[in-house]
């Protein structure tokens, strides 16, 4: 399909990659019949705030979408919001909506974003129980979250702390509960765990590591406590559910298109379906820093796969690839990672891990692969750089604070 | 509310109603403002949405955290009236405020 073919695209999910591949084509210059299906009711919003500043009742609902509704009418930009899109029909390009509706499309694509895993415990459709995904899910948990509100949270990842640290100024007794031996086992050090759970613990959140949740308990129909493997019993207004995300690649699954864990895409966000495209959390992509494809859950991602999708489409170079960086605000700190730690060998700390600044960098083979920094702007900014640069540097030098990150980033990564 | 005037790097100016609490960064990208991108979307995660400021309000503005100090000193071409977008929040006080946006945020 050639660009002068290009009559008409729908995107299907409103989250950050289905906004940005929106803005990026019109921003391309991109005239043609543009759809939004999107699920939820709302125009696309932003989801981080979700269980950071809009949990905490800091930011109202309007400041959370992308665009005004205005945006939408001004780039003529059709809205089919609070509907589902059930089945792509490829060989006739006709996109089946849930209601009916069947939108015939040139190019097609898909940001559906990912989904909650379920808690597959008995008790887990109790009401009070809860993810934590979606602007509903906060809209329903937040009256709810009141001084004194016994919350139990399963799960100690990004999303499971944040709302804990949340619920903590909102005055709630928080307890969370985590099957491995530290928190954010999957994805971090032991040095920044240990962090994370001495600054919960500060904060009078109880942080319970290497249980198994045996069942949730219910009084008339809503959640009333926890039981653990232990036969322990402990007393809940509200559990949340915090245990990772699948993505949501059933629609191109059942119409063919090739998947693995994730819609498997190229650099360009391209299908095994030259019409159909894909972006964010949805897709499984190329990992150019680090010789291997995988999945990615952020912002970065969806940002740069919808620009990159808008680009492909309109036959304009795509932006440049950015290392895969991160963020979680907790209380008073903020944690910013750059690049994918996963499958390091060994880690150097820069800074003193009892403070509240402090960096851990993470080698393989020689390789830096990441950092995760606490309140450490320049260590997280240089890292994108070195991992760029891919210069070979000694970790000791890393180590060593007489060196600032300037130095560092002038020797290696100019 | 404040009036807040936008420039971009090649001198077109676009003068934008603001309401109060909402940041400098929030009202140019609601209105499409050219040459900020704050992709975590006010976080102060990444820089993105970088600034020259009127220097006649630059003392009106809470001083920046350290944080924000510390993201800048990295981003790039950074003079001494650069603020991260994000981190000013608009009140009454900054009606008439000129913000220059840069050619490229990265």
């Amino acid at each position: 399909m050639s660009r002068e073919n290009l009559n008409c695209i729908l995107v299907i999910g409103g989250g950050q990659a289905g906004a940005q591949a929106l803005i990026s084509l019109r921003q391309n210059g991109y005239e043609g019949a543009l759809h939004l299906i999107a699920e939820e009711p709302f125009l696309p919003y932003q989801r981080p705030p979700l269980s950071k500043a809009y949990l905490k009742g800091e930011m109202a609902k309007e400041r959370l979408a992308f665009k005004p509704q205005d945006w939408y009418e001004s780039h003529n930009i059709t809205l089919h919001l609070g509907v589902r899109a059930d089945k792509i029909d490829r060989e006739n390009h006709i996109l089946h909506l849930q209601d009916g509706t069947e939108l015939t499309y040139d190019a097609l694509i898909i940001a559906t974003g990912a989904r909650p895993r379920p808690l597959k415990l008995e008790g887990a459709d109790l009401k009070g129980v809860q993810d934590l995904r979606g602007l509903d899910d906060i809209d329903q948990l937040r009256p709810a979250l009141k001084r004194g509100t016994r919350l139990v949270i399963i799960g100690a990842g990004y999303i499971g702390l944040e709302a804990a640290a949340a619920a903590r100024s909102l005055g709630a007794e928080v307890t969370v509960l985590e099957m491995a031996e530290r928190v954010l086992a999957r994805v971090t050090s032991p040095v920044i765990s240990t962090f994370f759970t001495q600054l919960h613990e500060r904060q009078g959140v109880s942080i319970r590591t290497k249980v198994r949740t045996d069942c949730l308990m219910g009084k008339a129909g809503h959640v009333s406590g926890v039981k653990l493997s232990t036969g322990e019993e402990l007393p809940a207004d509200i559990v949340l559910v915090g245990i990772g995300v699948l993505p949501n690649q059933e629609l191109a699954e059942a119409a063919g298109i090739l998947c693995e864990t994730g819609i498997c895409v190229d650099e360009a966000g391209r299908t095994s379906d030259p019409d159909i495209f894909a972006a964010g959390d949805c897709t499984s992509r190329p990992l150019i820093h680090y010789d291997r494809r995988g999945r990615l859950e952020s912002v970065h991602n969806a940002i740069e796969q919808g620009k990159c999708v808008a680009a492909a489409l309109m036959e304009k170079p795509g932006p440049k690839l950015d290392v895969p960086w991160f963020w979680s605000d907790q209380y008073h700190i903020k944690l910013q990672i750059a690049g994918l730690s996963q499958g390091y060998e060994n880690f150097i700390v820069r800074g003193d891990p009892t403070s509240e600044r402090f960096a851990v960098f993470y080698f393989k083979a020689g390789k830096l692969l990441g950092v995760d920094a606490i309140n450490a702007p320049p260590e997280f900014l240089v890292t994108k750089k070195l991992i760029i640069s891919g210069s070979a540097l000694a970790p000791e030098e890393l180590q060593d604070t007489s060196l600032s990150m300037k130095e560092i980033a002038a020797k290696y990564a100019a | 509310m404040a009036k807040i005037t936008y420039i971009d790097h090649t001198g077109t100016e676009r003068t934008l109603e603001a309401k109060n609490g909402e940041s400098v960064m929030e009202v140019a990208i609601k209105n499409s403002v050219p040459g900020i991108d704050a992709d975590c979307g006010g976080a102060c995660a990444c820089a993105t949405c970088h600034v020259y400021v009127d220097e006649a309000y630059l003392g009106k503005l809470s001083p920046p955290e350290a944080m924000e100090t510390s993201m800048l000193d990295f981003a790039e071409n950074v003079r001494d009236n650069s603020r991260l977008s994000c981190q000013i929040s608009v009140s009454d006080e900054l009606d008439g405020m000129k913000v220059t946006t840069p050619e490229s945020q990265h």
